[in-house]
């Protein structure tokens, strides 16, 4: 029995709890626990990659209960990948985060990171509907911490509306189990795709019902129009360190419909035709148009990246809503590039911040370190905007040519294209007056110690290099999504591939025997 | 040397000038130089191969699932572009190594155009046409830098912006199409596509796929309607202007239609097209060019002009006009970068480049004089300079070309062209170096220092070198056409001579020249009538639709996004609901297998209450106090249901719940007011209604189905039942459930728990440190405050209670496993005894009573479940596997000792320590903002704190 499958659990669930028990007045401690954390989590979850990456299923039963009596942990290599993306993404924001003393300014910063975690590791990992919900659950109280971290008005308002529709979710997720359960008796996902097929064509609302249902709660995290209210004033409220791990926070809506309708309620089950495999694409069009639009609409730099990331969340919706093979391993590689990409947006926004009155999109003094940072914003930028030479340009293509087969082909290469217009004009009219305008307003001095100026100005307030470093390391992990797209997209085709042919997973889970599984052993296993 | 190398170069060399700005700017434009010539060098080593027909390639795969892979090649067409580029690139180079001033960040500006010039390169090699689509878009991008370069200026920032919405717009479509082309060709190789002409031109895809080209490389190639953004973008230092938007950018877009010319031309729709956006954008160029009074300006329009030019040559699909387009190309890029050059040296020496303020420069700046009169002459197709060679070979082009069925437009207009081109490059001459001397120069010009005239001077040569022996680059365009031509036509025959004998284009050529000189002798007048035409300014009217779609945006997106809760709630609901209703009319009901269980009155009787308690907390919300005491009768009702339907334990969960969510809700009130304001307006209040009933309704109708309906198969929960002693070792299934079947679920949940307490902690410390704080303790109690605060009785009560409780919460919990109890409830039923504590003596008095942080209790408690779990992999089992066993220690009976007891252990822990530091929170709240709290247990009113009023506390 290998325990490393539950270690992307477990692991922050101990150091959570510990540094508040230990070390919850120091600083330097929370800060070493919590980075050997992250990168301890890396180290596990390359590895459970590696074990998945031949295509192996690996299953463990929590509690020694067979499925679907237990809860099960399944890793296959859509949640291996998704577990290590969300450590390596962990690491870079949490860098970021003690460079930027994030940390300091409000208590339990490290606590609720791990605890964080520990909630999108545990939701990515899950093989059991239920145990979702209670991840989800842990995720979002986790996240209500951490987006009000540091206080003010103006967060804590925010923080509310994010909470109470975040809870709103919660509650149709519960309904949603319920009649999940109600109609089938079962929680585990993989089982549910064995009962969802018996469900007799005569009473089909139920199981339809619940179908729909369960996407809408999942399209809430995934922020897919019109259920995307709640996510631009959170993510540009909420502090730009916390906004850039919530990245990954919409990618666990994108997971779960993933895979949930891939293998629960594929296009070949009669019971639930005409659903979602019809009406996701519409929604995930409009997502990205509205996000677009949005981010070209933004007055505020960080509501403009918050839009961005409803844009690129509807781009992701629109490559899964094909549910086709091409379709979701498109998702799948834009899912790991727009969420470095937003995550370098928003600790992007938080270096402009550190320096400027406000986020307002007016004409201000130029910012500290004003150079590195323009850059920086021109590299991010592209990237969402999917420009080359970065990974965004390769995921639209991927999708563009996915799409390529689709009825709706027409309207996905218009919208994909006119938005990526959008986004553009949005981008450069932004960073246009953040970082050029306001040159003009540059202190005038003499020619002769212009530079030495600057350059003591940049000293005294220049964000610290453990801050650049993150950032550049975010776009360094784009680059290199760009430079290996190759074997990435190997590896996605391979995962989608794995999706669309779900037995393996099912005949693993299933017939893997628990405690007392068997009725002849159990005399044996019986104290 | 490697394509690789050649391509890679620049873009390797970008990071050296940026690197070597601290050196000092001879060094910076030293390396950017070196840089250059390197990637020149080995783009000739590959000359004598092109030069004999051979097509190099190299690839390395890159995305190969999407046919995206890095492949080059290199024959004619595309070494003639790599040799401008590369060519041009070096003489720019150091034409600003002399121009750029001491305030501008060279390193910058030549990681940019290093930058370029590696994309630029890449896109003339690229043999995939996925590949040339990223180095397409990198043009653009740096382009951006480039006009952008001088921040503090508006101009350039509009300029920018503008030539990047102009071009990215072009690329975008340029995607769409290059994907419709290779999946007609079944391939994005270049080498393949050329392969398939035929099935190109037969796809009913082919009319998309050539418009979205088309439109790449009409914006690219700033054709009309799309030429505006290109004057604008010679905001630029004037380097860029003569480099990009002159000798080798805008050339991308005509690059690209050369490139595709085998497969896309000589369609109706190509010709149609192609050649009327040139013909237009020929003529309006040159009309424009003419009444323009900015150097710059001027030669931006004739570039314009030009492009139009070269891109209806390459309409007219036949392979004279393709050979007459390379040949432009060439020309056109030695002649007018000569002339950006001088004017840049005008502007840079005279400080002003408008036309009205120069004149007579010839005598200031012989140097200059000569090769810009050299080049100006050549750009008005006067003989013996090489633009006369390929200005007449249009004409002669033109001729041949019928338009809309009529012989002559096309004739006619290109005569109409040219004499408006040969009259301002008369006028670039006459009315800038030629005339009398001024005295009003912003400063006196002189001839710069041959840094600045150098570079220009070798392009000049060039241009009178081919004017008058143009023989020489007979077989180099020769070749080049031969590769743009590929299979699809033959190389003409047809010979480069000064002189063709007195056919048609010759008389055309001295109609151009000698209209050119009449209108320039009339040239006021002519500019009276210029200025008193109405015309669009392009600028304004892009920067105003930029404008408006922004504003239409944000009256999109900034009111319904404007952080009104009820409305975004108003709408998921709505939004849930209206999708809910249409999977359910989709589907079918089929028929109910259950049937009713008889109706009761002690169950009506409670449904009625519960009923009742949620209407009466509906109307009367308004009253907070009211509001709770409905609150706690409906929690109060659903325990009593659990109790109606055989469920205990949730009965005493939701009971312990109740009591303890009820006392810190009224923990909260007291800080709140005692009323809450109607806010929303009747409409909205109506529509929330309206939105609720539907959700009520909603979730009834959908219980009341499944509540009738038996699952599809057997649930889970009978094996639960049936396994929870043999396999969980109690008796009591939701226990073993909760600890075993799904201690996991369980483990989360307490995590959630613990978070909301840190939570809460984390937020009363946030709102201590702000404001918060400050009016927590001038705050005026909009009540008045009981006299007992603290009353004896109360004390007395509960410290009498708090042992019992506490042994009852260690009853509840030890009999969990087998009876109703467990971890969860025995954790509520303690924090109600400590909480009664607080209730009665206050905060100050409880907390500093307080032994164990609760921070900690909470961290043990989490620790402890996990540790639990964690002990099963000892013994090679998973993650919170339980195992039990009895024992038996004289004289007690034999009891069960269970891992999952340790679980609950945790369970307990955590809920009590989540409950407590909730409490602990709001006292830290109540200490800022309550009268100071006396250090007794018991306390009447501390006004009055009279030794004689105060009981002693007993222990």
């Amino acid at each position: 029995m290998t325990h490393w499958i539950i270690a992307p659990v477990v692991l922050p669930a101990f150091l959570a709890p510990f540094i508040v028990l230990a070390a919850r007045y120091h600083m330097g401690i929370q800060r070493v626990f919590s980075v050997a954390g992250v990168l301890a989590l890396i180290a596990i979850a390359a590895g459970l990659v590696w074990q998945a990456s031949d295509g192996t299923v690996t299953l463990y039963q929590l509690s020694d209960w067979a499925a679907p009596f237990g809860i099960v942990l399944v890793a296959d290599r859509l949640s291996t990948m998704m577990v290590l993306l969300t450590s390596i993404l962990a690491l870079m924001v949490l860098l970021y985060g003690i460079g930027s003393k994030w940390d300091e300014r409000g208590r339990h910063f490290h606590a609720l990171f791990q605890f964080q975690i520990m909630g999108i590791m545990g939701a990515f990992l899950t093989g059991d509907l239920f145990n979702l919900f209670v991840f989800f659950e842990i995720l979002l109280i986790a996240s209500y911490g951490l987006m009000i971290h540091s206080g003010g008005n103006v967060r804590l308002k925010a923080g509310v509306q994010y909470v109470s529709f975040n809870l709103i979710g919660s509650t149709l997720f519960l309904f949603a189990l319920g009649s999940i359960y109600a109609e089938t008796g079962t929680l585990n996902m993989a089982d549910l795709a064995a009962r969802a097929q018996m469900v007799g064509a005569e009473q089909t609302v139920g199981i339809r019902v619940a179908a729909v249902l369960l996407l809408l709660v999942f399209a809430i995290k995934a922020a897919l129009v019109p259920l995307h209210v709640w996510l631009p004033s959170s993510y540009a409220e909420a502090p730009p360190v916390v906004a850039a791990l919530f990245a990954i926070m919409t990618k666990v809506g994108a997971y779960a419909i993933i895979r949930v309708y891939t293998m629960i309620f594929p296009e070949s089950l009669e019971a639930t035709a005409g659903l979602h495999h019809t009406w996701l694409m519409p929604f995930a069009l409009l997502s990205l148009a509205l996000g677009m639009i949005g981010l070209l609409a933004a007055k505020k730099l960080d509501r403009l990246v918050a839009f961005s990331v409803v844009g690129s969340m509807g781009m992701v919706m629109v490559a899964i809503s094909m549910f086709s093979e091409a379709g979701i391993s498109a998702a799948l590689y834009y899912i790991v590039h727009s969420t470095f990409a937003a995550a370098a947006l928003f600790l992007i926004v938080d270096l402009v911040e550190q320096s400027r009155d406000d986020l307002q999109l007016t004409t201000q003094p130029p910012i500290a370190g004003a150079p590195l940072t323009a850059g920086l914003f021109f590299a991010a930028a592209i990237a969402m905007a999917g420009l080359p030479p970065l990974s965004g340009f390769v995921g639209k293509l991927l999708i563009l040519n996915a799409g390529f087969s689709e009825g709706a082909m027409p309207w996905i290469w218009a919208i994909i294209l006119g938005s990526s217009l959008i986004s553009v004009v949005g981008f450069a009219r932004a960073g246009s007056v953040v970082f050029w305008k306001s040159e003009s307003l540059r202190p005038e001095v003499d020619e002769d110690d212009d530079d030495s100026q600057e350059v003591s100005e940049d000293d005294q307030q220049a964000p610290s290099a453990l801050a650049y470093g993150a950032v550049m390391g975010l776009l360094a992990l784009i680059a290199l999504h760009t430079v290996l797209a190759g074997p990435m997209t190997r590896y996605m085709q391979a995962t989608s591939a794995q999706l669309f042919a779900p037995d393996a997973y099912m005949e693993k889970v299933l017939d893997t025997p628990g405690k007392l599984s068997k009725p002849k052993d159990s005399s044996k296993e019986d104290h | 040397m490697s394509l690789f190398l050649v391509v890679a170069l620049p873009f390797l060399g970008a990071l050296l000038p940026g690197l070597m700005n601290q050196a000092g700017r001879a060094a910076c434009a030293g390396i950017t130089f070196v840089v250059s010539l390197a990637a020149f060098i080995g783009l000739l080593t590959n000359l004598p191969a092109v030069l004999a027909g051979e097509t190099i390639k190299a690839s390395i795969d890159w995305i190969p699932l999407l046919g995206l892979n890095f492949s080059l090649m290199l024959d004619g067409l595309g070494f003639f572009f790599a040799f401008l580029i590369l060519g041009i690139g070096l003489l720019i180079i150091a034409y600003a190594r002399h121009y750029l001033s001491r305030n501008d960040n060279m390193g910058a500006f030549f990681t940019y155009l290093l930058l370029f010039q590696g994309a630029m390169v890449g896109i003339v090699m690229s043999d995939n046409i996925l590949l040339l689509l990223v180095f397409w878009e990198l043009t653009s991008l740096s382009s951006f830098l480039l006009i952008g370069f001088w921040k503090h200026l508006p101009e350039g920032r509009q300029g920018a912006r503008m030539a990047l919405t102009v071009t990215g717009m072009g690329g975008l479509a340029m995607i769409g199409g290059m994907l419709i082309l290779g999946e007609i060709a079944g391939s994005y190789n270049l080498s393949d596509i050329l392969q398939s002409r035929e099935a190109i031109q037969a796809s009913p895809l082919y009319l998309p796929a050539l418009l979205l080209i088309l439109l790449g490389c009409f914006t690219k190639s700033a054709q009309f309607p799309f030429h505006f953004w290109l004057p604008h973008a010679m905001a630029a230092p004037t380097p860029v202007s003569a480099y990009l938007h002159s000798a080798t950018m805008v050339k991308a877009g005509i690059f690209l239609m050369a490139r595709l010319w085998p497969v896309l031309s000589g369609t109706p729709e190509w010709f149609a097209i192609v050649t009327t956006a040139g013909l237009i954008t020929m003529v309006l160029g040159a009309v424009i060019a003419l009444f323009k009074h900015d150097l710059k300006a001027l030669l931006a329009f004739s570039t314009v002009s030009h492009l139009g030019l070269i891109t209806m040559l390459l309409g007219t699909g036949t392979a004279f006009g393709a050979m007459a387009a390379v040949f432009h190309i060439l020309n056109h890029a030695t002649f007018k970068a000569a002339l950006f050059m001088s004017a840049g040296i005008i502007d840079h020496e005279a400080h002003t480049r408008d036309i009205r303020r120069l004149g007579g420069l010839r005598h200031l700046m012989p140097i200059t004089f000569i090769f810009a009169t050299l080049a100006a002459l050549s750009m008005a197709g006067i003989p013996f300079l090489n633009g006369f060679l390929s200005k007449e070979m249009m004409l002669e082009e033109a001729n041949h070309t019928v338009l809309f069925g009529s012989p002559w437009l096309v004739p006619a207009l290109a005569v109409f062209g040219s004499l408006f081109s040969a009259a301002y490059s008369f006028r670039y001459v006459g009315h800038v170096f030629l005339g009398p001397k001024r005295d009003d120069y912003p400063t006196t010009p002189h001839d710069p220092g041959p840094g600045l005239w150098l570079p220009p001077v070798i392009l000049v040569v060039l241009v009178v070198a081919i004017g008058v022996a143009p023989f020489l680059a007979e077989p180099f365009v020769k070749m080049v056409t031969a590769s743009l031509l590929g299979e699809a036509a033959e190389v003409p025959k047809a010979y480069f001579k000064i002189w063709h004998g007195l056919v048609p284009a010759l008389y055309m050529s001295i109609a151009a020249v000698v209209g050119g000189l009449i209108l320039l002798a009339v040239y006021r007048p002519a500019l009276r009538l210029w200025d008193a035409a109405p015309r669009p300014e392009a600028k304004v009217i892009f920067e105003a639709l930029i404008e408006n779609v922004v504003k239409l945006a944000q009256g999109l997106i900034l009111r319904s996004h404007n952080g009104a809760f009820s409305r975004y709630a108003a709408l998921a609901m709505s939004f849930i609901i209206l999708a809910g209703y249409y999977a359910w009319t989709t589907g079918t009901v089929g028929d109910a297998t259950r049937t009713l269980q008889p109706v009761t009155a002690i169950a009506v009787a409670g449904w009625a209450t519960l009923v009742a308690a949620t209407i009466g907390l509906v109307f009367l919300h308004r009253n907070r106090l009211l509001a709770l005491v409905f609150m706690g009768v409906i929690g109060l009702m659903v325990s009593v249901g659990f109790i109606f339907l055989s469920a205990p334990d949730l009965a005493m969960t939701q009971i312990t719940v109740e009591v303890v969510t009820i006392v810190l809700l009224l923990l909260a009130l007291n800080f709140l007011p005692k009323s809450s304001p109607i806010e929303s307006s009747a409409l909205r209040r109506s529509r929330d209604t309206v939105v609720a009933v539907a959700g009520g309704l909603a979730a009834m109708g959908l219980t009341y189905h499944f509540l009738m309906r038996d699952a599809v198969d057997q649930s889970i929960s009978a094996f639960h039942l049936a396994n929870s002693y043999k396999g969980g070792g109690g008796t009591n299934v939701v226990n073993v459930i909760l600890v075993d079947f799904r201690g996991f679920d369980t483990y989360g949940e307490i995590i959630v728990l613990g978070i909301a307490a840190l939570l809460i902690f984390a937020l009363t410390e946030a709102l201590l440190g702000g404001p918060v704080r400050a009016r927590l303790l001038n705050r005026e109690p909009d009540m008045p405050q009981a006299g007992d605060a603290h009353p004896g009785m109360m004390v007395v009560l509960t410290r009498v209670m708090m042992p019992v409780v506490l042994m009852v919460g260690f009853y509840v919990f030890l009999r969990g496993h087998n009876e109703p109890g467990g971890g969860f409830i025995a954790g509520l039923i303690v924090s109600i005894a400590v909480v009664m504590q607080y209730m009665a003596s206050g905060f100050n008095w409880a907390a500093a009573r307080l032994r164990y942080p609760y921070h900690g209790i909470i961290g043990a408690g989490v620790l402890i479940a996990g540790l639990t779990g964690i002990g099963s992999w000892f013994v090679g089992k998973p993650f919170l596997t339980s195992d039990f066993t009895y024992v038996r220690i004289p004289p007690f009976e034999k009891f069960e000792l269970a891992t999952a007891a340790l679980f609950d252990l945790g369970v307990f822990l955590a809920v009590v320590g989540a409950v407590m530091l909730s409490l602990e929170s709001y006292s830290r709240l109540a200490r800022r903002s309550e009268r100071p709290d006396t250090e007794h247990p018991i306390d009447i009113d501390p006004s009055r704190d009279d030794p004689e009023n105060i009981m002693k506390a007993g222990g």
